[in-house]
């Protein structure tokens, strides 16, 4: 299959790409990793007339710790976050980086590329909001830097003006104490999930201090569930706080059904996402390793 | 190595906005370095089958899921329908037929035979650059990182056991060279 015909521009620096989107318009789009804009060009989901290629651009591949954050360059592939060292301390981020897809994607899809595409389906916006996470943005104007919660705004859509990249995705470190699991349920490695929970606990001893859940695959966006985080929060995470947190899950859960599930057997299933990754979130932030996979159906 | 100037196969068709932009790009496959100036919207595979006559590696579903595409890209196993042959540029690259070394068949593949590990065929070269990725990185893998590491590879003759058997045996003869 092949895309429609188009002008290919090779960006040497991030700088460069900026301006080279603010001259091409409406009808250029950045490259990253490819593995969502590839198969939406090869099926004319997406036509660019120009592509602007950021693969050649230098040093945009890096993590590093810089006091309490980690600074991931946009181009940082899922699979160089899943054999990071400084990025497994956080467990749910490695839970993420090894479950996207398969290893072939994984070695070409980009964490920058991810969150640009802001895919209701995609894996690092539902964990990385329940870290605390912020996008810095380069356009041709000039710099900023968004949470992400203001950076995502709708399936397909971001705060991205036409000429704006991502340079930087920064998450805070979570204290001690805190701990969490991302969890998806699969059909197989490399569609993409029916469900999935992300969910990050700060417990001191059996009672849980804040509680972060999101549902992925479920919404336009990752759906953050408040009344779930409430029920865990300030309470020891006994039997009942749990089932209270799923229901709210359920609840909170707005699914399109499609060829994967019905609406309700995916409140159903992420409800029982949000259990497993309690239990595990739970386990971490008492310095247990836990090593967790996704659900393959 | 030579440089050998290869010119696209496919027919010179016009768009409507007139010539067709190519680009000049080099790479090396299997060793060999290749210079063609390819059309921005050509996918690697199709630079590897058609511009390159390497046509072990083999379109499956041609929507980023089966793998039978899988190339070796700087060591690392890629989806070669996902990928425009202009990205490519300065790339070492990797096919199934470059697994063999002065007519001995490379450990896996040596080991997909032994084993039964294919029927049809049409998925093994994918499934044995996987595998290669795999041993490259992990001399001793366990049941988990082989089924981790072909999770991205479809067969649809042989439900992977033999697969399975046959990177593990891969594995072992690779260790005691």
């Amino acid at each position: 299959m092949y895309p429609r015909p188009f002008h290919y521009h090779r960006a040497s620096s991030l700088k460069e790409a900026t301006k080279i989107m603010s001259q091409l318009g409406e009808e250029a789009k950045l490259l990253a990793g490819g593995q969502s804009l590839i198969p939406l060009m090869k099926l004319r989901f997406a036509n660019p007339q120009h592509l602007v290629d950021l693969n050649f651009v230098p040093r945009t591949s890096y993590i590093k710790k810089k006091g309490d954050a980690l600074h991931f360059g946009a181009l940082t592939r899922h699979a160089e976050i899943e054999k990071a060292a400084v990025a497994s301390r956080i467990p749910i981020l490695h839970d993420c980086a090894a479950g996207i897809a398969d290893v072939q994607v994984r070695n070409r899809g980009t964490i920058g590329g991810s969150l640009a595409e802001a895919d209701p389906s995609g894996d690092w916006a539902t964990v990385l909001l329940a870290l605390s996470t912020a996008v810095q943005c380069l356009g041709a104007g000039g710099e900023r830097t968004l949470p992400l919660s203001e950076f995502i705004k709708d399936a397909y859509t971001t705060a991205l003006g036409h000429d704006e990249l991502v340079r930087e995705v920064i998450v805070t470190i979570p204290a001690k104490g805190s701990g969490g699991a991302y969890i998806a349920f699969k059909r197989t490695a490399p569609v993409y999930p029916t469900a999935s929970a992300a969910v990050q606990l700060t417990m001191d001893g059996n009672s849980c201090v804040d509680a972060a859940i999101l549902l992925g695959c479920v919404g336009l966006t990752p759906v953050r569930a408040r009344e779930a985080e409430s029920a865990l929060r300030g309470q020891v995470l006994d039997e009942r706080a749990i089932a209270t947190a799923m229901e709210a899950a359920r609840v909170a859960a707005d699914p399109q059904p499609d060829m994967r599930g019905s609406a309700e057997y995916k409140r159903t299933l992420v409800g029982g996402l949000v259990k497993r990754a309690i239990e595990v979130a739970r386990r971490r932030a008492r310095g247990e390793k836990v090593e967790v996979s996704h659900i393959y159906a | 190595m030579p440089e050998t100037e290869i010119k696209p196969r496919r027919s010179k068709k016009r768009s409507a906005g007139g010539a067709i932009e190519k680009w000049p790009i080099t790479v090396t496959v299997n060793g060999k370095s290749h210079s063609l100036a390819v059309e921005p919207r050509m996918l690697l595979v199709e630079m590897i089958r058609e511009s390159l006559d390497l046509t072990g590696t083999h379109v499956g579903c041609d929507t980023t899921y089966c793998g039978a595409c899988t190339v070796l890209l700087n060591g690392a196993a890629v989806k070669s329908c996902t990928m425009f042959a202009v990205q490519a540029d300065g790339a070492e690259i990797t096919t199934v037929e470059g697994l063999e070394k002065d007519g001995a068949l490379h450990p896996i593949q040596k080991a997909f035979g032994d084993c039964y590990g294919l029927q049809c065929g049409y998925c093994t070269p994918g499934f044995m650059l996987s595998s290669v990725q795999l041993l490259t990185e992990n001399q001793q893998p366990s049941e988990k990182d082989i089924r981790k590491a072909i999770a991205g590879n479809t067969c649809r003759c042989t439900g992977y056991q033999n697969i399975f058997k046959a990177i593990q045996a891969a594995a072992q003869s690779m260790k005691g060279a």
